[in-house]
């Protein structure tokens, strides 16, 4: 394997990340913001409980990925930061009110007003952070940076209804009360449909109005992956309604890797396609071959920890946790 | 607004904004793991107390940092694509180093703040410990990059490309040691006076009568460090002072406002700046030479030295360097006299309560200046002598909205954090679940 392949591997294994467990928190703010029926305050506790020790963490698979980039790929980095300024932008505002609201409105919790309005921007910004990073992929994807496009637009709901689905799957083993965990059940198979009909909205549109984006995904690699993401969001489905809910985790985390083979499938080794290649952004070997001994070293510390903190918090359902907001949110 | 301008006010308040909570995320968690370190010790309530309300702090603080931190690695891009391009690929090494460093502080702050339930009070102690060090460790990466801003190395041009890339010379660039210490020192600082202040001005107002053992104890803790912190701070101050005059005289001539090379060179405090001196200001003859080499006839470099176009806004670098030394000093007088009376076994007294609860804002407002000298003084380049500031900045159209809108935002952050912690604060003890009687046995 060149070093260039090891550090387009890095960028992809760090967004991969990201999407599955960033995308759940997010996910949580959108069930959080849709929160409802009796267990409404239950729901948005479970939710806290949930994301409260690892929302930190999972967010630097984003900062990672970045700084990845631009060490390893600085040209392309540049160019996308330039074409695509507005929708990361939008997407930084909603990553930054998110992180900020969470912490907010869980010691806000006895100021009612103030808890009610972080709760909202928490939920809202939940929704705008992963709309714009999809909206971003998508255009990215096409190689023309048209983020306004309908295709581009159709990949950002696409990314918050993944990113529901996963919240809702991954919230059946946060709780020990049967109904509350009933009321993520029908959530998640509600998101799974929605990941469906989301998902062949910019399928569809690509093939009216981004040619080579669909003749890519209609490569051999692309399609064996969209037919995984396929028959995973079916296995989802099944092992959900059927109460499997550890399979279930496994099987949504598996259907959005897949998603992301797909996207990854159909443009490799293009960076951007028509303008960036891996080689072509590549830094030089010195510093790619740089970087991945410290990730080498990197992981030695990160992934025994990152193991130790799963281990601690998700292991089991839900137990109280000292700083949650526990029926603080009235 | 021009594009230059929109650019430098929006990285420079999202710098000023994320500097002071990266500052508190480096020192909080030593004061935490002190005051929880001495409770497992005594088993003295008040420490508890104090660990568990300052850790409060540190959540929203940790979390507002990490945010603001993330606006930072974008706006390298979103701001200063040229640059990225440019130096990514020569100084993408200590940022790299720096996502991992980041990860364990966001790990291990997860296992911190939620597992005081889940975790023996051995165990949970012990977890804070790689807050403590990974979050010097992330300051330390990140200032090494900005140490090769000022002295770009670890690469050669060649017809103007960069070849021959070392990143490891690169992240250890010849300014990178005595920088990578004094911004460390510096949030250390900040720390202690910060949360020494919060305890005296409590102690002052008398609002913390019912919890008057865990705000001494806090002020005792925080203020060892400031006491330890400050004198070391002007160790290397003073070291850096000199390294500047060597190798970034153009730094060094505008913060010291030091127009023409001469020998026998004054310190300037204060005055007004001109286009080539300054007035009014107070003159300590032969203070630069003896400073620089230790003796009255050394020459020292001024400003005409430097190609006018290469010159940073001498006003801006000097106020700043003035307001930074005359802090410090505030600092250090302050943090002197708590130690002597904290050797006689005193408790402080009033006045110097009120002088610990002034430190707060003004270790800030150092630090804050101590940024502004580096900063300006490297203009008008972004990477010395590689590449302009003016050069650097992206093409994209919308950064005046940009910048109002994310000037918005920090405002309502600080507004809203400034009130969550002034709560955390001022209520009384408990809200925590947590039997104390399980944690201590």
């Amino acid at each position: 394997m060149t070093p260039v392949l090891g550090a387009a591997l890095v960028v992809l294994a760090a967004i991969a990340l990201y999407t599955v467990f960033g995308g759940a928190d997010f996910g949580g703010g959108v069930w959080d913001l849709l929160a409802s029926g009796p267990r409404r305050d239950a729901q948005r506790d479970a939710i806290s409980n949930a994301i409260g020790p690892v929302w930190e963490s999972n967010h630097v698979w984003l900062i990672f990925a970045i700084v990845t980039l631009f060490t390893c790929f600085p040209p392309a980095f540049a160019d996308v930061a330039t074409n695509l300024n507005a929708p990361l932008t939008l997407a930084l505002v909603g990553i930054v009110l998110r992180g900020a609201a969470f912490v907010f409105r869980n010691h806000a919790s006895d100021a009612v007003t103030l808890a009610r309005s972080w709760t909202l921007v928490f939920g809202a910004s939940s929704i705008v952070a992963p709309f714009f990073l999809g909206d971003a992929a998508g255009a990215l994807a096409t190689g023309r940076y048209a983020w306004t496009s309908p295709f581009a637009l159709s990949v950002g709901l696409f990314a918050v209804t993944l990113c529901a689905q996963v919240a809702a799957v991954f919230l059946l083993r946060e709780t020990n009360d049967s109904a509350l965990r009933e009321d993520f059940r029908r959530r998640a198979i509600r998101a799974t449909l929605a990941v469906w009909i989301a998902g062949i909205i910019p399928a569809l549109l690509a093939r009216g109005a981004e040619p080579s984006f669909y003749a890519a995904l209609t490569g051999p690699a692309a399609r064996i992956a969209i037919a995984a993401a396929l028959l995973l969001g079916v296995v989802v489905m099944l092992l959900v309604a059927r109460h499997r809910d550890g399979l279930a985790r496994v099987a949504v985390g598996a259907e959005v890797l897949a998603v992301l083979g797909g996207w990854f499938g159909a443009q490799f080794p293009a960076l951007v396609p028509g303008r960036w290649t891996l080689e072509s952004a590549a830094s030089s070997p010195a510093m790619l071959e740089a970087f991945l001994i410290a990730a080498a070293c990197g992981a030695v510390v990160l992934i025994p920890s990152l193991v130790l903190l799963f281990a601690v918090f998700k292991r089991g359902a839900g137990a109280g946790t000292s700083e949650s907001a526990t029926g603080q949110l009235h | 607004m021009d594009q230059v301008i929109a650019a430098r006010a929006q990285m420079g308040t999202s710098l000023a904004f994320h500097i002071v909570f990266a500052a508190l995320g480096v020192g909080l968690p030593l004061l935490v793991v002190m005051a929880e370190g001495l409770w497992l010790r005594t088993k003295k309530r008040a420490y508890y107390d104090l660990a568990r309300t300052w850790s409060k702090g540190m959540a929203i603080l940790f979390a507002v940092g990490a945010v603001s931190g993330t606006i930072l690695s974008f706006e390298l891009g979103l701001l200063w694509p040229v640059f990225m391009r440019y130096a990514g690929g020569i100084i993408g090494l200590p940022f790299s180093l720096e996502g991992f460093a980041f990860f364990i502080e966001a790990i291990f702050i997860g296992l911190y703040l939620y597992g005081w339930d889940r975790l023996s009070p051995r165990a949970h102690w012990l977890s804070g410990l790689p807050i403590v060090i990974s979050g010097a460790v992330s300051a330390a990466f990140v200032t090494t990059a900005n140490a090769w801003m000022n002295m770009p190395a670890g690469f050669r041009l060649e017809n103007g490309k960069v070849v021959d890339v070392h990143p490891i010379a690169a992240m250890l660039s010849p300014p990178w040691a005595v920088e990578v210490l004094h911004t460390t020192i510096a949030a250390y600082v900040v720390t202690g006076f910060g949360a020494a202040a919060v305890c005296a001005f409590a102690l002052l107002r008398k609002t913390a009568e019912d919890r008057r053992d865990q705000v001494r104890a806090g002020l005792t803790i925080a203020m060892i460090v400031a006491a330890i912190a400050i004198p070391l701070q002007w160790i290397v101050g003073d070291v850096i002072a000199r390294f500047d005059a060597d190798n970034e005289p153009a730094k060094f001539a505008s913060l010291e406002a030091l127009f023409k090379t001469q020998r026998n060179a004054p310190i300037t405090v204060g005055g007004i700046v001109g286009n080539d001196g300054v007035r009014y200001g107070i003159v300590i003859p032969n203070g630069l030479s003896l400073l620089v080499a230790f003796d009255p006839n050394a020459e020292v470099k001024g400003l005409d030295r430097i190609p006018e176009n290469d010159r940073p806004p001498v006003a801006a670098v000097h106020y700043s360097f003035d307001t930074m030394v005359g802090s410090a000093s505030l600092l250090l007088l302050v943090a002197i006299a708590w130690t002597i009376a904290a050797l006689r076994k005193r408790a402080a007294p009033r006045w110097l309560l009120i002088g610990i609860a002034l430190c707060g804002p003004v270790s800030v407002l150092a630090m804050e200046a101590g940024w502004f000298v580096t900063e300006f003084g490297r203009q008008p380049w972004i990477a010395r002598g590689l590449l302009r500031t003016s050069d650097a900045v992206t093409i994209a159209p919308g950064l005046d909205v940009q910048f109002y809108g994310f000037s918005l935002v920090y405002v309502v952050l600080a507004a809203t954090c400034w009130w969550l912690l002034r709560r955390v604060g001022t209520k009384p003890r408990g809200g925590e679940r947590t039997d104390i009687a399980r944690s201590a046995s």
